[in-house]
């Protein structure tokens, strides 16, 4: 047993030499970074909460491009452009997914509060954009209504 | 072979970065029509945009980015001739990168 133990350990060993060794190429620290709680969220206000801290006000400096019917939900175009000064990060919802919470954006050094993605969505529902800037949280959203729902459930 | 097409456009001071990564971005909720079984969550959870040595964008996605996933951010700090590079990682321990020179 302890020959198995050690056996195990050393390719455990090794193989952490081995990803180690590709170079980590996302950092570890930003992994950890992934909010689970938000992503797990089944409910778009928890979401919102848990990635942001809150619903945020409503803001015209916020604007979502995406189709006002998507034929195909499987791959919805959502751009978020935000105007907002010192726009800290971006994070998109589908109201309606099983899940909201598609994803999050920080933005770093000289980033634009700019994002554009190809989303899923399960059936019509609002697309919701929130914005971090100065410690406050700004929302805008719009309707996307869908066909044929894109997440194959 | 690159999962990751990578192009990056300068115009008056501001990159544009557009990324085409090949991935499948199951959110773990389908089903295997023959079998009915579940087919695993299998998505990209973080991307990292970087330029000159700095992380310019971090992105973290869920199952509901689409499959094949498109991505694009805007920033200021890069020129002409400087390298831009986009890492991915995803839930199941796999990752890639692509280095691309802003033209």
């Amino acid at each position: 047993m302890q020959r198995r133990t050690f056996l195990k350990g050393s390719l455990a060993a090794s193989a952490a030499g081995v990803a180690a060794g590709a170079g980590l190429l996302v950092p570890g620290s930003v992994l950890a970074e992934w909010n689970t709680a938000a992503f797990g969220a089944k409910d778009i206000n928890e979401a919102m909460t848990a990635i942001a801290g809150g619903a945020g006000e409503a803001s015209g400096d916020i604007k979502i491009k995406a189709p006002d019917i998507a034929e195909n939900g499987a791959v919805v175009p959502v751009t978020v452009t935000s105007s907002i000064a010192g726009t800290e990060s971006i994070s998109i919802f589908a109201a309606n997914n099983a899940t909201p919470l598609t994803s999050s954006y920080t933005m770093g050094e000289g980033a634009e509060g700019y994002v554009s993605i190809r989303i899923k969505m399960g059936k019509t529902a609002d697309v919701v954009a929130l914005v971090k800037a100065g410690g406050k949280v700004y929302s805008a959203k719009k309707e996307v209504k869908v066909t044929i729902g894109g997440c194959g459930g | 072979m690159s999962t990751i097409k990578l192009r990056a456009k300068d115009k008056d001071g501001v990159v544009t970065v557009k990324a085409l990564v090949s991935h499948p971005m199951e959110t773990g909720l389908r089903k295997d029509k023959k079998t009915g079984n579940k087919i695993p969550a299998h998505f990209i959870n973080t991307v990292t945009g970087e330029a000159n040595g700095k992380t310019v964008m971090t992105a973290y996605w869920s199952g509901g980015i689409s499959k094949n996933p498109y991505l694009s951010f805007k920033f200021k700090g890069a020129k002409v001739g400087d390298t831009v590079k986009l890492s991915w990682a995803d839930n199941t321990g796999k990752s890639d990168s692509g280095e691309v020179k802003v033209k």
